[in-house]
């Protein structure tokens, strides 16, 4: 057990997210970082510290506040020859670069008919509870997922961060990278504990497209993104005094979503609860039980969802607090559940 | 820096290319869209924006490029694909929505990608501007050789995108030409009802970069000019904004009445047409003869010809094919 315990490496998702980084780094070349302070700041979420004492101002680019331009500029880039790992501070900052995005970034190899490759990582900040307002709080989780021509990944812990950025650097296609704040370490964000996880040494990859069951059990699914993991892992400890049997997957992807391991866990427990910190109406939330319904899945209960409610991402923190998913509203929903099945 | 006479005459060679080709292009387009006009109809469906009377813009500066050099193009794409050396027949089959085109028929006109000579453009007005700054930092970075070029129209000049990009560009010194092909109309909206400058040339300034503004749409001047700015790129002296003074002698796509223009703007534009300019400047200083000019449309038309017609033999992809090339 001693020795166990010395090997014990534990990283927050910002140090998981630089070490895969660097490492990349060192293999290859072509791999550089853009955005807005991630140079010797070392990125306002932790996520490039170290990277500019090691690689220089040449491979590791502040940029000026212009998202269209360095997120287009990394397009450029990728389709010759490099691959950039470029980053939007707040996912929320979308509405100024989604045509580099959406409209170049994800469309062109489609538009090439494969022959133009645009391998690049678009790492990027998520969610609330800090009260950081409205216009720096949002996930958006669903936003991007919907498009198509993009990957989508969102880790709940360091192991899957570094794991995921190491396959999501080595892709031929473009990658979205969402790091939850309140996952991210940073003790100013409010830390989650249980996000800081041992991360090995060496260089591994998390497989694009791939859930994992975090906690296995027998009497209700609890489908959680980022933030929604943690809750449900609440909730099912509080359900085991219930002597309900909970059963968490982590999506890790949203982009390819892997269905058979939702599917998988649904037909063995015939419950489901989805948990996603992004808005409650056409989310992520909506695909998997969408996908659940569509094969005809036997279910004892209809399905539940503890998302967030359709609103503007309210200041004051009784409101916000009392928007946000929660252990509890997971624990509700399955005594919602259990009231159907009566 | 002036040309030689090998060079005029391929600029000369690649704008009568380029006419060829939209005249075709025009002709083919409306089979099937009349009497009434349906956009969907005809063997070339979709929005369809012709480059004639732009085909200066075009030659002018990618006669100084060469394969791999990147250029990003816009909507009105064609007479810039030409000079670059696009695959015609796999363009045209493009066009056309067949399994030859470049892309299988997922693209279209506005969205015409030939990796093989560093070509691509785009239907969102500006976004050429990042991707060309992005390939030419990658040059820098990779120590590999080649400029990037972005084209824009002038309406671009007054989106976010422009500004960024501009900005980006100087900061980094990246080896790239900004050119904005200025033919005075946003779809509808004449330049001087919404652009706060005489001159987007002028706004260089505004992000420490030379600002060339070329009056006439005459490829000679693109020439030298471009000639300039591509050599400054490529000696790592950062980038140049070009706007050229051309004309559009069609509609912004075709089907547009063009009911804006002021009476008489056409006839004017049609008599400055730069083709014919273009040959009187030869005959005049090359001694080039009407023979000659008969042999070069004739083989321009048998380069048009040929592209055609191996886009209406080419098969239709199947269906289905289009969920495939999502990712690679």
């Amino acid at each position: 057990m001693t020795q166990v315990k010395e090997k014990e490496r534990k990283l927050t998702i910002a140090r998981a997210m630089a070490e895969s980084i660097a490492m990349e780094m060192r293999e290859d070349e072509t791999v550089f970082v853009m955005g807005e302070d991630i140079g010797e700041l070392g990125g306002v979420f932790g996520n490039t510290r170290g990277l500019y004492t090691e690689f220089g101002a040449e491979r590791i680019k502040d940029t000026p506040i212009s998202e269209t331009a360095f997120i287009g500029a990394a397009v450029g880039a990728a389709s010759d020859g490099m691959k950039p790992v470029v980053e939007l501070m707040f996912v929320d900052f979308f509405g100024v670069c989604f045509d580099a995005i959406y409209n170049m970034m994800a469309k062109n190899t489609y538009f090439s008919g494969g022959e133009v490759n645009v391998p690049m990582v678009l790492m990027t900040s998520t969610g609330g509870g800090y009260s950081d307002g409205g216009q720096h709080s949002q996930c958006l989780h669903a936003t991007f997922a919907h498009l198509p021509g993009m990957k989508v990944v969102a880790p709940s812990n360091a192991y899957d961060a570094k794991g995921l950025m190491t396959a999501a650097i080595r892709d031929p296609n473009p990658v979205i990278f969402m790091f939850h704040k309140s996952l991210q370490g940073m003790g100013w964000l409010g830390t989650e504990k249980e996000a800081i996880v041992h991360v090995p040494e060496g260089t591994y990859e998390v497989p694009l497209g791939k859930a994992t069951i975090t906690r296995e059990g027998t009497d209700v699914t609890i489908v959680g993104i980022t933030s929604g993991v943690h809750h449900g892992l609440k909730a099912a400890k509080e359900l085991e005094q219930q002597g309900v049997s909970a059963e968490v997957v982590d999506l890790r992807s949203l982009v390819p979503l892997d269905r058979e391991t939702i599917l998988e866990s649904v037909k063995k427990t015939g419950r489901l609860i989805v948990v996603d910190e992004d808005y409650h109406s056409y989310g992520m939330t909506a695909e998997i039980i969408a996908s659940v319904a569509e094969v005809g899945v036997p279910m004892k209960a209809p399905p539940q969802r503890v998302a967030y409610p359709d609103i503007p991402i309210p200041f004051t923190p009784v409101m916000e607090q009392w928007a946000l998913p929660s252990a509890e509203k997971i624990v509700n929903a399955f005594s919602k559940i259990k009231e159907t099945e009566q | 820096m002036t040309p030689t006479q090998e060079q005029e005459i391929w600029m000369y060679q690649n704008m009568v290319t380029s006419r060829f080709f939209e005249e075709a292009i025009e002709k083919i387009y409306m089979e099937g869209k009349t009497p009434a006009f349906n956009m969907a109809k005809g063997p070339i469906p979709g929005e369809m924006h012709l480059s004639n009377g732009q085909e200066p813009c075009a030659v002018g500066v990618c006669a100084h490029l060469n394969k791999d050099d990147i250029v990003v193009s816009t909507h009105r794409p064609h007479h810039v694909a030409i000079a670059k050396g696009v695959d015609l027949k796999r363009m045209t089959a493009e066009i056309f929505g067949k399994k030859s085109g470049l892309s299988g028929g997922r693209g279209g006109h506005m969205h015409i990608f030939d990796p093989n000579v560093n070509f691509s453009c785009s239907g969102i007005i500006g976004e050429s501007m990042g991707v060309a700054a992005g390939a030419a930092l990658s040059r820098k970075m990779q120590g590999k050789p080649g400029v990037a070029v972005a084209y824009l129209g002038e309406g671009a000049a007054n989106q976010g995108a422009f500004h960024e990009a501009l900005n980006l560009a100087a900061v980094w010194k990246l080896p790239v030409v900004f050119v904005i092909e200025d033919n005075a109309w946003g779809i509808s909206v004449a330049k001087k009802a919404s652009t706060a400058v005489k001159h987007n040339s002028d706004r260089a300034s505004a992000y420490s970069m030379p600002g060339v503004h070329i009056p006439d749409n005459d490829p000679v001047q693109v020439f030298e000019k471009a000639g300039e700015a591509i050599e400054r790129a490529r000696n790592g002296e950062g980038p140049t904004l070009i706007e050229i003074e051309t004309s559009r002698l069609a509609g912004h796509f075709m089907g547009d009445a063009e009911a804006y223009r002021p009476a008489g703007e056409k006839e004017h534009l049609a008599e400055i047409d730069p083709i014919p300019a273009f040959k009187k400047r030869l005959s005049e200083r090359y001694q080039w003869t009407e023979r000659e000019d008969q042999a070069l449309r004739e083989q321009a038309r048998e380069t048009v010809n040929a592209a055609i017609k191996y886009a209406r033999d080419s098969d239709y992809p199947a269906p289905e094919e289009a969920l495939d090339k999502v990712f690679v």
